[in-house]
């Protein structure tokens, strides 16, 4: 019985670590609005036990690309202004770079990360950076990349890449970054 | 300021499975609560030390009164050594417990059973009134001794104030220590927490599932925000809304059948509704600002969520169908993360006043009163007590995330810690059914 735990939990795990990019989960049936439809099921519980499940030992993808130092494609990261979404013009350089890359490499992807400053609601703040994350995305588009090369997801305020409340920190954290396929 | 620590010891490895055995997730930290404000009139109570509750570590009474000390609403009095020892069943001197200025008295007592059980009766006494109020017996096995203190201080709290108690029920939080994430379940109390998932990447927004047994929240484990829905007994999840873009922000319909999320799949965060399973999603937002953070009125007719449509984040209401929301909030330029009360009648949330302060702030929905219930500055994630007399959330105090408490009227306060980390996102649970 235990075997058999252990391996529907790694079997679990296992498909949580499919990759983000993957497609979209299975089509969703049709909308069924009757009460308890795909709902709770009630089960005798005894006592109030809690299992827990651990993730923590899990190793993150390896390998990276696009990395020389010397070359454009190793700038991955837009800053922004307190409570804006706007990519500022000395960014668009890189992101025409990238927008190329992909043009180029067709089987390429990237995943667009936003994030925020701490301040605030951090689902708020979810929604936020996905705002900048989806405007990067749009620019990739506009300069030739294919819909299905670029995701834009938001990290809100959970990565912050400055620790501390200052407002240096507050400005390293208002960003976006590129990571391709491999990196994340 | 009355300063009380609780603290408990007691682990609950017996409760977990083999299968939380095997992964080994490290020792827990103890939440501490601090009663930081307390209400005005406090009821005065003896609760006399129950004949037998030794076999019982830590004891019956020393929990049932600290859980009425932790409401804010009762102070319980000092009871010197009584010979004989008074149970329930004894006769009650109404004048000498007057002269010790208690309003009310609870007695019991504690017996083993020959079959390894035991027995705890109690009876609650109006002194004022001199009259007996009820009682109950119990029988537990001992390592239940915590959960029937937390039920006779339901049942002394509820006969005391009207109001039904939540000593009985859980909270859930995610405590951050290092780079590693827990989503912990403990007693209202912060004892005998457990872990529900250790990652490390962030978890955000746990949601109780209206029978208590499931919890909705966002995990970043895969880089990215993915909504799941988790089984507190079998520690099984399953992965509800992974589309393209941001998943976030689950919250339960009150029967339970549907979760509204903030999805980024169709470009920019708008509401839809899913059901547990992941099927059935269908949009309920069409703007093209953002909309966050939904929330049902308790009888299910509404959604409450944030929205910038207007040019500010501010709380909106639309039918739990979908359709035309209506403005909620007026005053200030931030007012987010609605959370209606379990009776309908007032929404707590949070604003940012003029200073740049986030502080949780309780809006009276028949006659438009906001009322701001703290002086916290960097206040996230209210959630209201299922009987709707306190509101826990998180906040920043030196540096360090801790949860508080505070009372529908911001009399009383308590303070949640841990030992070195940070505590944030509370979700306060339901009754125990």
């Amino acid at each position: 019985m235990r075997v058999i735990l252990i391996a529907a939990l790694l079997a679990v795990l296992a498909g949580c670590a499919s990759a983000p990019m993957s497609q979209e989960q299975p089509p969703a049936g049709v909308e069924d609005r009757s009460p308890g439809a795909g709902g709770v099921q009630s089960q005798g519980v005894e006592g109030r036990g809690v299992t827990g499940v651990d993730l923590t030992g899990r190793k993150s993808a390896g390998m990276s690309l696009l990395t020389d130092p010397s070359s454009i494609l190793s700038k991955r990261s837009i800053y922004y202004d307190f409570d804006k979404f706007d990519v500022k013009d000395e960014y668009k350089p890189m992101i025409e770079a990238h927008a190329a890359y992909l043009r180029d490499h067709p089987e390429a992807k990237v995943l667009i990360q936003g994030n925020t400053d701490e301040r605030g609601s951090r689902e708020y703040n979810v929604a936020l950076g996905q705002r900048r994350a989806d405007g990067v995305k749009k620019l990739l588009l506009l300069l030739g990349a294919k819909e299905d090369q670029v995701e834009a997801v938001s990290l809100g305020e959970e990565k912050p890449k400055a620790q501390g409340s200052s407002e240096e920190a507050y400005a390293q954290n208002r960003r976006c970054d590129i990571l391709y396929k491999g990196e994340y | 300021m009355q300063s009380l620590f609780v603290r408990w010891i007691s682990r609950a490895v017996a409760l977990l499975s083999s299968l939380l055995l095997l992964v080994a997730l490290p020792a827990q930290a103890q939440l501490s609560i601090e009663i930081t404000g307390a209400g005005a009139n406090r009821i005065p109570i003896a609760i006399v030390p129950f004949p037998g509750e030794a076999a019982l570590p830590p004891g019956i009474t020393s929990i049932i009164r600290a859980d009425l000390e932790r409401s804010g609403l009762f102070r319980g009095l000092e009871v010197p050594p009584l010979m004989p020892q008074p149970t329930e069943a004894s006769n009650v001197d109404y004048a000498e417990w007057r002269s010790r200025l208690a309003d009310a008295l609870v007695l019991g007592s504690v017996a083993a059973r020959p079959d390894g059980r035991y027995e705890v009766r109690f009876r609650l006494f109006d002194v004022v009134k001199q009259t007996p109020l009820g009682g109950v017996a119990y029988t537990l096995a001992k390592d239940q001794a915590r959960a029937t203190a937390h039920r006779i201080a339901d049942y002394v709290y509820e006969k005391l104030t009207g109001v039904r108690g939540v000593f009985s029920t859980r909270i859930a939080y995610v405590v951050k220590r290092a780079n590693r994430y827990e989503l912990q379940i403990a007693d209202s109390d912060g004892a005998d927490e457990e872990t529900a998932l250790a990652s490390l990447e962030p978890i955000i927004s746990p949601a109780w599932a209206p029978n208590g047994k499931r919890l909705a929240y966002v995990s970043f484990e895969n880089k990215k925000p993915v909504v799941y829905v988790h089984s507190l007994l079998d520690g099984k999840r399953h992965v509800v809304a992974n589309f393209k873009g941001s998943n976030s922000a689950p919250a339960w319909s009150p029967d339970g059948a549907k979760l509204a999320v903030s999805l980024s799949r169709d470009n920019g965060s708008q509401i839809y509704l899913i059901n547990p399973d992941g099927s059935g999603v269908r949009r309920l937002t069409y703007s093209s600002a953002i909309d966050t953070e939904p929330f049902f009125s308790p009888d299910g007719q509404f959604i409450y969520f944030t929205s910038d449509r207007g040019g500010s984040p501010q709380i909106y209401r639309m039918p739990a169908s979908g359709g035309d929301a209506q403005r909620i909030t007026f005053d200030g330029t931030y007012n987010v993360s609605p959370r209606v009360s379990p009776d309908g009648k007032s929404l707590a949330y949070i604003a940012r006043n003029s200073e740049g302060k986030f502080q949780v702030a309780l809006l009276d929905l028949t006659t438009q009163q906001v009322q701001i219930l703290t002086d916290s500055d960097r206040d996230e994630s209210p959630s209201f007590a299922p009987n709707g007399r306190m509101i826990l959330y998180a906040t920043v105090i030196d540096g360090r995330g801790v949860l508080s408490a505070v009372s529908i009227d911001g009399r009383v306060k308590q303070r949640l810690t841990v030992n070195a980390g940070d505590v944030r996102e509370p979700a306060w649970g339901p009754f125990i059914q």
